[in-house]
């Protein structure tokens, strides 16, 4: 376990100067993610074009593995299609979550994040935006419910 | 600098090798800990204890007339007393054992509040209170209609005897309140509090679980209705803890869960509950834990619980004196009487990745809300990192928990 994987420079600087940071307004959809168990609060605003995700962005508060995350994941998920996020949520979360899954290498940035799986207990921190970003791609804005949680 | 003569004989590095667990190690770095408000080690004797206790006497309690039921049941009771002296309850049947300080409380709520409170009435708790002392008294307040007040604390965390005073009314029924403070270290003042509260008609339950294992508690001074603890927080098992009890009220109140050695008779129509303590104690009890109780209480006997004071008091006061001398760092939790803990925060670092850092370095806090969500609100953190200190803390774990808040700068730069 080296702290070195966790909190590579590209974490710190995601962290230290999140990108796409904010709120959209209009938005075709939002969601709220929640970790009750160290605070971690975010809001995410997504404008949708067919079924590409055209812009989105994030706001909230948390440790510097959940900013660095969802830095990370706006910047890659933007412009993309719906059927392209599934697909890169799948491989983040085997990353995440097997110890020894390979890290695939359109990954790009998001790789950096893969130092969590030493962390079991962090993992929910680098998981929430996505959660959040699938609630919101799920929801139309007319049925929004509860924040979601990863906890 | 030893100007407290209790502390001059106070050998800290023989306590620490009472306890097995601290010689480990942790990610290849000597175990720190610093976590004891959330549980506290278990010394070599309570582990013996525990384990004498199943190898040799198990039995069920209060049920059988061999040999080892007799046994059981005989250490079983003797742990009671041991607890009923520690804390100088009037009398064996106001020592009920429960699984901790939750379930205490949780029985004072559904026993006591939920029959003799009415709509309208007003249950009195403070801000400070671990979600332990709030939940409990919610579930009850929201079926009979009873409603929840609370004594607000000021930027130090401390609950102002004549603010809590304001906060009474005719119609104030029950007082839950923390002895000490698990997120901020206050320490209330529960004699001044309870006197108060009887004065306008009030019972009071005092939150005991952060008080017992750190400060001479006498019940009888207290003169409180209720008083809670758990044991592992006090070097003990975790499942067991105890609920004291007024006899005259545990005696009027009916029993909150059915079952074994609760009863005397029962036939389909009618049961004759058990005479106290045992009316309260559904159920084959953790009879272990019991026994582990007991001995965690002659351990801290065996050095003197006003010596264990002097040694943590010793502590905070370098702890506090060190970590405020750490850039960026903020005490939260700044009363003038406090027990041994202190929330803290490091400007730029989130306590999520304080707290992953310090555990690299074998340091382990708390991080979080600590159960006490409306104390972090009040202060506008999403969490705080929480050092607290126990018998065994040594001058040396200060020191490595400022060299790892070194290292948690390093990383984030």
């Amino acid at each position: 376990m080296d702290l070195k994987d966790l909190y590579r420079e590209i974490i710190l600087d995601h962290n230290k100067s999140p990108r796409l940071f904010g709120r959209l307004d209009p938005a075709d959809s939002s969601a709220d993610g929640h970790n009750p168990l160290c605070g971690d609060r975010l809001h995410l605003t997504v404008r949708l074009e067919g079924d590409r995700v055209s812009d989105l962005r994030f706001e909230g508060k948390g440790c510097a593995i959940s900013v660095a995350s969802a830095s990370l994941m706006c910047e890659a998920v933007k412009g993309k299609r719906r059927s392209d996020i599934a697909h890169l949520f799948g491989e983040i979360h085997e990353v995440f979550t097997r110890h020894d899954a390979p890290v695939p290498e359109d990954l790009g940035k998001l790789a950096a994040l893969a130092g969590v799986r030493d962390f079991p207990v962090r993992v929910k921190c680098a998981s929430l935006c996505w959660h959040t970003l699938n609630a919101a791609l799920e929801r139309s804005p007319e049925t929004l419910n509860g924040p979601v949680k990863t906890e | 600098m030893n100007a407290n003569p209790a502390y001059t004989g106070y050998d800290v590095q023989r306590i620490w090798r009472d306890f097995p667990i601290l010689r480990r190690e942790v990610h290849g770095k000597p175990l720190v800990f610093l976590d004891s408000a959330a549980s506290a080690q278990r010394p070599g004797s309570v582990i013996a204890a525990v384990e004498r206790y199943e190898a040799f006497h198990h039995s069920n309690v209060h049920r059988g007339v061999h040999q080892l039921s007799q046994e059981a049941t005989q250490m079983f009771e003797a742990a009671r007393e041991r607890v009923r002296g520690f804390v100088n309850a009037a009398s064996t049947r106001e020592v009920i054992f429960t699984r901790g300080t939750t379930e205490s409380i949780n029985l004072v709520a559904q026993s006591y509040a939920r029959t003799k409170l009415k709509r309208g009435d007003e249950i009195l708790l403070t801000a400070l209170e671990h979600h332990a002392n709030i939940v409990p008294w919610q579930l009850v307040a929201g079926e009979i209609g009873a409603v929840i007040k609370v004594v607000p604390m000021d930027r130090r965390g401390v609950i102002d005897i004549d603010v809590f005073t304001a906060c009474l009314s005719e119609r104030t029924r029950i007082v839950g309140c923390a002895h000490v403070s698990n997120a901020l270290g206050t320490v209330l003042p529960v004699a001044e509090i309870t006197r108060r509260a009887h004065q306008r008609g009030a019972l009071v339950l005092i939150d005991g679980a952060q008080a017992v294992p750190h400060q001479r508690v006498d019940l009888q001074a207290l003169d409180c209705d209720f008083y809670a603890f758990s044991s592992h927080k006090m070097y003990g098992p975790t499942g067991i803890g105890v609920l004291v009890g007024r006899e005259s009220l545990l005696e009027a109140m009916p029993p909150w869960q059915g079952g074994g050695d609760m009863i005397l008779t029962v036939s389909f129509e009618k049961t004759t509950y058990n005479s106290l303590p045992f009316k309260f104690e559904a159920g084959t009890p953790n009879i272990s834990g019991a026994v582990g109780l007991g001995a965690a209480i002659d351990y801290i006997e065996s050095i003197g619980i006003d010596n264990i004071h002097a040694h943590e008091q010793r502590l905070l006061a370098l702890a506090t004196e060190k970590l405020l001398r750490v850039p960026g760092l903020k005490i939260f939790g700044t009363a003038p009487d406090k027990a041994a803990v202190i929330s803290f925060t490091l400007e730029g670092i989130h306590p999520h990745d304080l707290g992953t850092i310090l555990d690299a370095e074998g340091v382990a806090v708390r991080t979080g809300h600590h159960c006490a969500m409306p104390v972090m609100e009040f202060f506008d953190v999403p969490a705080t990192a929480r050092a607290s200190f126990a018998c065994y803390s040594r001058e040396s774990d200060i020191d490595a928990l400022i060299a790892a808040l070194g290292k948690a700068r390093e990383v984030f730069g």
